[in-house]
Formats: structure tokens, sequence, C-alpha cells
């Protein structure tokens, strides 16, 4: 199964920051296994636009669609077994502790 | 329960045999099939036949069999005549079906159909609710209409949640497997929660008694599935040390009796003894003086306090120094206000009332415990042991304030009054 896998901050993150996995490691190990199928770091937060159009007509603002403390800040593209084998993955990426990450698999037409 | 009538004994066997064979029959469908509404529709068919036709035809050899047969015969049915939209997944299905041979090979079975779907209902990726309700409808087929009963919401509310639940299943990929490792360690926890959630729901004042039981039944099929993992077999014994109380804690008119007040005669020995060697089962071999185990966890020293309470002659014959010793314990591995203040009632107990209260004010200084009636309720306990009769029933009647349930309420209430001169 093919998950998103969201990379994102959050005002909470682990205080124990010992041993913190290694970023290149991860991707390098899951990409090995053929896990990650690709994956991106977005620029900050003061870059991000928002765009809508409502009755025909556009809208642009500034900033991102959720003004909420969690921001996106990167993805990763996983093709896994199952959820279990997707949180492992996911638990393994620095940004676990330093941040949260949400899972969502991609919808599926084909059944 | 017995009866003299031959039929309605005839009935209550097959409904026993159905009912311990059900859980099985679902869980295989849905190994096979991968399809969970398919799998309770036709396990819940099986069973209705079953039911209509033991009674008269005697249970038969294998009650097990006998419900696979109907409900895999029912799922193809239901298969070849649904329609082409899923085809490919119900062709699957169908192959699957026909290869399953006629009885479930359970000697070959390396991993238990109903270990690996009491599993995958307790996934941490469910919603605690979700869990719990999945448990009961899934696993003890208990009527929808009852569960949303229980949790307080509508029969149409509790259908579509369920569904939710087991869509997420299917859409999320939550696999449909026993963890293994490091992960079972991670995630049997989270299961034994769950299942005794599902026992305290029955077991609260104003619960459902029923749930109370589906708990005990798999926490002891758990047990018996899961036989090196000591939590399950403690949690059973926690369970069943409990639930002896059952008769016991309620008067004629249905308010709750406090364990100190019980009539002990009325407690359930049969499920003490069973509980107490279930215990003793976990204290064997490494144990130090006290038959504990520098591993144990925390439903062993929960299971290890009710030992206490459930074979004490009275209130004043309890082992109280041996329970706080457990609290002690507990608290270190599970740190909480609540178990803090139980900790310090139980100190009260062993060591004296002041020892009780400044334990207490320590539990509460975080102010956790503020609008906790039962905090009050201690204090008020000790207050009154300790000699001052009026602040007790002022604290009992503040205890009282925030109670919740009517039945809780009154027996604060009659506790304040019975401080009053």
């Amino acid at each position: 199964m093919k998950y998103m896998m969201f990379v994102c901050t959050d005002p909470e993150p682990d205080p124990d920051r010992a041993n913190e996995p290694d970023i290149d490691e991860w991707v390098s190990e899951n990409d090995a296994l053929g896990r990650r199928l690709q994956g991106v770091v977005l620029a900050g937060r003061s870059t991000a636009t928002t765009v809508r159009v409502r009755n025909g007509e556009l809208l642009v603002s500034d900033g991102p669609f959720a003004e909420t403390k969690e921001l996106i800040v990167g993805f990763d593209l996983l093709d896994c077994a199952d959820l279990d084998e997707a949180i492992d993955v996911a638990r393994t990426h620095p940004m676990a502790r330093g941040g949260r990450i949400e899972l969502r698999p991609l919808a599926d037409f084909e059944q | 329960m017995t009866s003299k009538n031959p039929r309605d004994a005839a009935g209550q066997a097959a409904a026993a045999a159905a009912t311990e064979a059900y859980p099985r029959i679902v869980a295989t469908l849905i190994r096979i099939t991968g399809d969970w509404t398919l799998a309770e529709d036709c396990a819940q068919d099986a069973l209705a036949q079953a039911l209509e036709r033991w009674p008269a035809d005697g249970v038969p050899v294998n009650p097990g069999g006998w419900l696979m047969t109907v409900a895999r015969n029912r799922a193809l049915d239901v298969l070849r005549r649904a329609t082409v939209e899923r085809r490919k997944l119900r062709d699957l299905a169908v192959l699957a079906l026909t290869a399953a041979t006629e009885e479930p090979a359970e000697a070959e079975e390396v991993v238990d159909d109903r270990l690996r779907l009491i599993f995958t209902c307790c996934h941490p990726a469910l919603g605690l609710e979700a869990r719990v309700a999945l448990t009961l409808r899934t696993i003890c087929a208990v009527p929808t209409a009852d569960i949303a009963r229980a949790f307080l919401t509508s029969e149409s509310t509790m259908t579509r949640r369920l569904t939710r639940a087991k869509s997420k299943i299917a859409d999320a990929g939550i696999p449909y497997r026993v963890p293994t490792g490091r992960a079972l360690t991670e995630r049997l926890p989270g299961v034994l929660g769950v299942l005794y959630l599902l026992f305290t729901q029955g077991y609260n004042a104003d619960g459902e008694p029923a749930f109370a039981g589906e708990a005990i039944r798999l926490a002891r099929l758990l047990a018996r599935l899961m036989p090196g993992e000591p939590e399950a077999a403690a949690l059973l014994a926690l369970m069943l040390f409990q639930d002896s109380r059952r008769a016991a804690r309620r008067d004629a008119a249905g308010n709750l009796v406090t364990l100190d007040k019980q009539d002990r005669s009325l407690w359930d020995h049969a499920a003490i003894a069973e509980a107490a060697g279930l215990l003793a089962g976990l204290s064997d071999g490494l144990g130090g003086g006290l038959g504990d185990r520098p591993g144990d966890g925390s439903y062993a020293w929960q299971a290890r306090i009710a030992a206490c309470h459930a074979t004490a002659k009275s209130t004043q014959d309890t082992d109280w120094p041996r329970i706080a010793e457990c609290y002690d314990a507990l608290a270190r591995l599970q740190p909480s206000p609540v178990i803090e203040l139980n900790r310090a009632v139980a100190h009260g107990h062993a060591h004296g009332p002041a020892a009780g209260l400044a334990l207490l004010a320590q539990a509460r200084a975080g102010g956790a415990l503020d609008d906790y009636p039962w905090a009050l309720a201690a204090e008020a306990d000790l207050t009154a042991r300790d000699g001052d009769h009026e602040r007790a029933a002022e604290l009992f009647r503040q205890a009282a304030e925030r109670a919740h349930g009517e039945s809780a309420r009154r027996a604060l209430l009659n506790r304040a009054g019975e401080l009053e001169p």
C-alpha cells in the first residue's frame, strides 16, 4: 500500500533528544528497502501561498491554509505492506521526536 | 443457571457451545475473505441456525466445525450472488473459501485467528471507543443497540461508528496479524487496557453488567492463547477478584455497599480461588520472598492488592501493610494521581490516618485531584479516623456534590450523616 507521510512540527517535541536518529541514514535505509518512493523538504511557512476559487473568483492569500502550530515541513511517499510497517518507518524518522508525523494511505479507486 | 426442563437445559447447552465457538468463526472468515461485515453477517446467520436447531437435534460433536461449514456456505452464496463491482476481491475470496477445509485446522493453526481478531480490534490506530465497541460487536456478538446504550448514544450512531472503524481497518491497511517481538511488547498493554475498560464499563455502578462477563471471557481466552504473557493472566485474576464481589456490592434498594460493609459470605469464593491460583502461577520461579518478580507489570500488582481484599475476613483483618507495599510498587511503575490517592488510603490503614493524610496532601499537590470526589471522600475518611468528625462530615458532603451518579452521591451523604451527632 502507498502511504503519504506528512512530516510536521509540534509545539511539544520530545524533551529527550539523545540518540536522535540521523535523517540521512533514515533516507538511505528506506530507499534501499524500496519503502520510500520519494520525499522532499518544503520551504518555510513564510513562503506559503493559499489559493481558492469561490464563485468563479480567484482568491490568493499569504500563508499556509491552517493557522496552527503544527506546520507541514515535508513529506515522503511510502510503499509498505501495511499500516504497521508504515508506522515502523515513521517512528524512526527524527521528526517523530522533534515534531509529529501523519500517515495517510492514498485513496484506492481500483477496488 | 440450571433447569429441570430438559428442553431448556438443551437450549442452554446449545447456546453455550455456540457462544464459545462464535469468535473463531468470525475470526477465520475475516482472515479468509478480508471482509469484516460479510464475516460477521454469516457468522451471525450460522449462530441463529444453531440456536434454532441444536436444542432439538442436540449439540454436534464439533460445534465449531458445524458453525464454520454453515457460515462458509453462506459466505459463498453471498459472494457468488454479489454483483460485479469488487469482482477481483470476490473471486479471490471464493477461491479461498472453497479451498478452506470442512473443519478449522485447530492444531495446525500457528496463530489462533481469534488472537488476530483481538489485536486488530484493539489496534491503536483506531479510537479508544471504536476499539471497545468493535471488540464487543465482532468478538462477543453483543447487539449494536446494547453497545449504543452503554456509550449513551443512538443505535444508528453506533452503527455508523462501527462501520467507520471497519472501513479504516480496510482503507488504512491495518494488518490482520498478531505482532511479534518488540511490537508485541508494545501492543499487548493496549489490548489488555481495552479489555479492562470493557470490564469496568460492566462493573461500574451505572454500567452494562453483561460487559463484565464478556471481558472476563475474553481475558480468559487471551490468557489461554498467550501463556507466555504473565500480564494477561494477571488481568484475568484482577477481573475475577473484583467480579467476585458482584452480589455483595448493592443492598436491597440498589445502593452501593462499600467494601467494609459488604456481606463477605456473598462473595464468589470459587472465582476468588481461581484468581488466587492464577496469581500463584505468576509468582512461581524467580520470585523474591514475597512472590514478586522484578518484571511484574501493573496488573500483577493490582491483582495482588485485590487478592489482599478478597482473602481478608474483614476490613480490620486485611493485610494493609502488604497493600501499602503493593501500591508503592504500582506508583513507581505507573505514576498517576489516582494511584497516589489509593496509596495514601492504604498507608492510612497500614500506618495510621496521619501517615495517610500526609501522602494524600502530596498526591493532591499537583491539583489533578481537585474535582475528583473520591479524593475528598478519602480525606474525609482519614480525617474522621483522626478524630475530627465535624470536618470529616463537611468533606463527605463536598465529595457528594462532585460525585457522578445517584448511587455514589447517596452513599457519600450517608457517610456524612453517620458522622453527625
